[in-house]
């Protein structure tokens, strides 16, 4: 796999650029000019101090906000022209969401949790049901269905999230610090199983401030007052 | 999302916080509890006066003595004077055309007697027309021969609660009663009309003729002669009413000699008139008692405001998560809609059991009169639906609005 490469492009920016509070005294330019293309299949991590801007950068990745200037095409789609309710659809179709918080629903047991998202997504019921507890087995945990979260490990809490991020087959996986809130042995599990799914086709995007994480990746930027640079000593086929 | 998902998951999210949930829905019971029985009794009361209405026919007037002056100026009061005469009715029938049907008449208690039974009863003594004016059939017997009426005959016609008392029973056709000291002879028994619209038994009293009233009953009173308590008669067009009322008042004027700017000396009366201004009472009652079960609602609904406000609140992570995995804000807006209208619902539905049983008991323990149908039934459950939606609706829209980013953030 090369950098330049020949697949096409899930994630594009151009240009990208934020500014919080335009014109008052407070303005705050989060992110500068950020051009980043990641192809399909990639697992690439963004990484960079905490006020860096990366979490600014993620929000737009994942659709959750609009860029002040610049495009963004999220698997060819130019998110700066939609509004809430589009970018909603955009995210359901082509954004897996993983937390550092993980974010379950306590109330809901791990395959209610899973199949929560295919309820936005006008799933058949009888169809969800399958979709969930295949999306529970491909992550290791086909017999914890019936467990609440409370009832589960913070290891497979993630694995549940995981599953949920994958259960209406988006092209990318955007995970803000997965393993921030895991001990580093179950950090590494979980690192494993997005490799797992890169190689089954995933791309996977993660955010981290951790360079030890940072480094399971083929690409590795780094976020830093608001400008996005590639580690150019971090490149496939380079040393790590 | 689709409907049925959208009320799964609102079920979901209510069961979760059943007990708040039916706090909440209680609000809402005893609102449409209340809407239900204060509009049942409001209609039962209208219904109770149009009985009334019709009872009395809507195309008659009334006409009594009116209070005259004593000595020194000092008024008495209404009919205590005699003023008209049998020969004034005679007079209203001939001259004025519109005039369908007319009766004098007089009235008293006495003491009614039959062998060992004996009964405080009131009497009427009528003209032929009587009958129809005020709407009474006779149930059995011939009732009075035209002869009658003006040869002072002592029959007597028995109203139903009068000859249940004196002869139970027993049939009363042909029977000697005694009123007072009187011997009469019963030849018929009217059909009772029950209850009338003021609450007094209109079956209690038994009819005389006119003429038989003043001789044998009225002697010792000293009437003038030819004087009657009251005519009563009915039109045939009841537009006609203010006009024929007119020409009463003119030709009585005439008759009674009164000079331009004297009091009349007689009082002229359409009941159906009293009665309308009975029924604006009653709307403005029931308007009130409407009023009072709405704003029950309105605290109810606000108490569906409040919750589903807490709730958003309490949720906001979650609603921050549904956003981010895919859920719009018109999803997000729909599943706390659902939400509040399902607990307006349960509401509405216990509500109307309950507010059904109410009525029925302030029926029965109140002997008030209620009318309870599906009208009301399909109000209260219009106003519950309405207030869901109309106090869900800022919370739900306060969530649909909320930033996926900083809803996700909140701890």
């Amino acid at each position: 796999m090369s950098a330049v490469s020949p697949r096409a492009a899930v994630i594009e920016t151009r240009g990208l650029r934020k500014v919080y509070s335009p014109g008052s005294e407070a303005e705050v330019v989060a992110l500068h000019d950020v051009d980043l293309r990641i192809a399909a299949g990639e697992f690439v991590a963004i990484m960079g101090p905490s006020g860096s801007g990366k979490s600014t950068l993620m929000n737009l990745l994942g659709c959750l906000d609009t860029p002040t200037a610049g495009t963004y095409l999220c698997d060819g789609i130019d998110i700066g022209a939609l509004d809430a309710e589009a970018r909603a659809v955009l995210r359901r179709d082509k954004i897996g969401f993983v937390f550092q918080g993980f974010n379950l629903l306590p109330r809901m047991d791990a395959l209610e949790n899973v199949a929560m998202p295919m309820g936005y997504a006008n799933v058949p019921a009888a169809e969800r049901r399958e979709r969930a507890r295949e999306a529970l087995a491909a992550v290791g945990l086909e017999n914890r269905g019936h467990h609440r979260p409370s009832e589960l490990s913070g290891g497979q809490q993630q694995r549940v999230a995981i599953a949920r991020a994958l259960i209406n087959r988006p092209p990318v996986l955007l995970a803000d610090e997965p393993t921030g809130a895991l001990d580093s042995k179950t950090g590494e599990e979980i690192l494993e199983l997005f490799k797992r799914l890169q190689r089954e086709g995933h791309t996977v995007v993660l955010i981290t401030h951790d360079p030890d994480v940072a480094h399971h990746c083929d690409r590795i930027f780094v976020m830093r007052d608001g400008e996005l640079h590639e580690d150019a000593a971090h490149r496939p086929g380079g040393t790590p | 999302m689709n409907p049925m998902e959208v009320i799964r998951t609102a079920i979901f999210a209510l069961r979760g916080n059943w007990l708040r949930s039916a706090l909440t829905s209680l609000g809402v019971i005893i609102g449409i509890a209340a809407v239900i029985v204060m509009v049942s009794v409001g209609q039962g009361t209208q219904a109770e006066i149009d009985k009334l209405v019709s009872g009395l026919g809507s195309n008659r007037l009334d006409i009594s003595p009116g209070s005259g002056r004593g000595f020194g100026g000092v008024r008495i009061g209404s009919g205590s004077n005699f003023t008209l005469t049998d020969e004034d009715a005679e007079a209203i029938r001939e001259e004025i055309p519109e005039v369908q049907t007319i009766a004098a008449s007089l009235r008293g208690n006495t003491q009614l007697v039959y062998a060992e039974n004996n009964w405080a009863g009131s009497w009427q003594g009528v003209q032929p027309d009587w009958f129809e004016i005020d709407g009474w059939t006779l149930a059995s017997g011939e009732g009075f021969e035209p002869g009658d009426y003006g040869g002072g005959a002592k029959e007597v016609i028995l109203g139903e609660a009068v000859r249940r008392e004196l002869f139970g029973d027993e049939d009363a056709l042909g029977q000697t009663v005694r009123l007072g000291r009187v011997p009469f002879t019963v030849v018929g028994t009217l059909a009772p009309k029950g209850q009338g619209g003021f609450g007094q038994d209109q079956d209690d009293l038994v009819v005389v003729p006119l003429e038989t009233a003043r001789r044998r009953l009225m002697g010792s009173m000293g009437l003038p002669p030819g004087a009657v308590m009251q005519i009563s008669l009915g039109v045939a067009n009841a537009e006609d009413l203010a006009y024929v009322q007119g020409e009463i008042e003119a030709l009585l004027r005439q008759r009674h000699r009164l000079q331009p700017g004297a009091e009349d000396d007689f009082r002229v009366r359409n009941i159906a008139e009293i009665v309308a201004t009975r029924t604006q009472t009653t709307r403005l009652m029931s308007l009130l008692l409407g009023a009072v079960a709405g704003i029950s609602l309105i605290v109810g609904g606000i108490g569906i405001m409040n919750i589903m406000l807490v709730s958003v609140t309490e949720r906001i992570r979650e609603i921050g998560l549904r956003m981010a995995v895919g859920a719009g804000p018109r999803d997000i807006r729909a599943q706390f809609l659902a939400e509040a209208l399902l607990i307006s619902l349960i509401g509405g539905v216990v509500g109307i059991a309950l507010g059904m049983v109410g009525a029925v008991l302030v029926g029965k323990l109140g002997a008030l009169p209620v009318a309870l149908n599906g009208k009301v039934i399909g109000l209260a459950a219009g106003f519950s639906i309405a207030t869901g939606l109309f106090f869900g609706y800022y919370p739900a829209r306060k969530a649909s609005l909320l930033d996926p980013i900083e809803a996700l953030r909140q701890q």
